[in-house]
């Protein structure tokens, strides 16, 4: 079970009062990509074991979206930071690297 | 106009704690940005904005943090028209958004020292004194619906939900709040 704690109103949410949105931080592709990249956008998923980016809403409580920055393996939570941002921040990327040292930002 | 109609016309259950349907009250969804909804709250209701998760009460008025863009501000029934108006002629020129939700929210009311405990059995939210201090709303979930937990003062709760699930959240705070069903873990 995750408790994660909303940026948006300070909450330690359970998971059950979370929706799961998907693997963040994914650009989408189109209008005018072709079908292979599009397919990617929408069907494709890195699915790592390790550091992994995801959304989350904070359904029943503030209602807002939010990002998570956490690990598959451990469930550890490394960060929950703001939605509107299309890369994880700074200090994000360095605390996991602080904590996963062979670990690096790639954009997808 | 006619008369409001609380969803379960004021039903009561006495168990290890009390469980009371209370209202109606008037309610209206403000939203916006809350930093510049501030003057005009105070001048509307006479209540200052509240910060994060708190509720802020003045004569009868209060006013509960839901989001960082919305506020829930309670008032007497028959003084929601008024506040509407005032609201909209003072807003004009704001992107805002004053909704009169009244009749969409339903409100009971936990009574006893355990009231603490018939929460903790519904919900995954931390209810105890330290994880929910008076005076703070909780939005959260109760079982399956999403609700909002406010500690009045110790042995005093106000959960509010909508109206549609109005039954469901009596139901279940009456079985969660059965004689024997007792744990005695937050005895206020
Ligand atoms: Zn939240």
């Amino acid at each position: 079970m995750l408790i994660l704690t909303c940026p948006c109103c300070g909450i330690a949410a359970d998971e059950t009062e979370l929706s799961p949105g998907g693997q963040a931080h994914i650009t989408r592709a189109g209008p005018g990509a072709d079908d292979a990249a599009f397919e990617g956008y929408l069907f494709l998923r890195t699915n790592p074991r390790g550091v992994h980016f995801e959304r989350w809403r904070h359904s029943m409580g503030c209602g807002k979206w939010f990002h998570v920055a956490r690990c598959t393996v451990t469930l550890e939570v490394f960060a929950t930071y703001t939605a509107q941002t299309a890369a994880p921040p700074r200090q994000v990327v360095d605390e996991i690297i602080a904590r996963r040292p062979d670990w690096q930002w790639e954009s997808n | 106009m006619s008369d409001p109609v609380t969803p379960l016309k004021g039903a009561r259950y006495d168990g290890f704690c009390q469980i009371t349907e209370i209202g109606p009250r008037g309610m209206i969804a403000l939203r916006g940005d809350l930093v510049a909804l501030a003057g005009t709250l105070r001048a509307v209701a006479g209540l200052d904005m509240p910060c994060q998760r708190q509720v802020t009460a003045a004569g009868g008025n209060a006013c509960a943090w839901m989001s960082p863009d919305e506020v829930l501000l309670m008032l007497p029934r028959p003084e929601v028209e008024g506040a509407l108006a005032q609201l909209a002629a003072a807003l004009q020129n704001l992107h805002h958004l004053a909704a009169d939700v009244s009749d969409a929210r339903a409100l009971l009311r936990i009574t006893g020292p355990l009231a603490r405990e018939v929460l903790a059995k519904l919900t995954p939210a931390d209810v105890s004194p330290a994880g929910l201090p008076v005076g703070e709303l909780r939005r959260t979930r109760l079982a399956q619906v999403p609700a909002a937990l406010r500690v009045i003062a110790e042995g005093e709760v106000e959960v509010i939900c909508f109206r549609s699930v109005a039954q469901y959240v009596f139901d279940l705070l009456s079985m969660a709040a059965r004689p024997g069903g007792e744990v005695t873990l937050f005895r206020a």
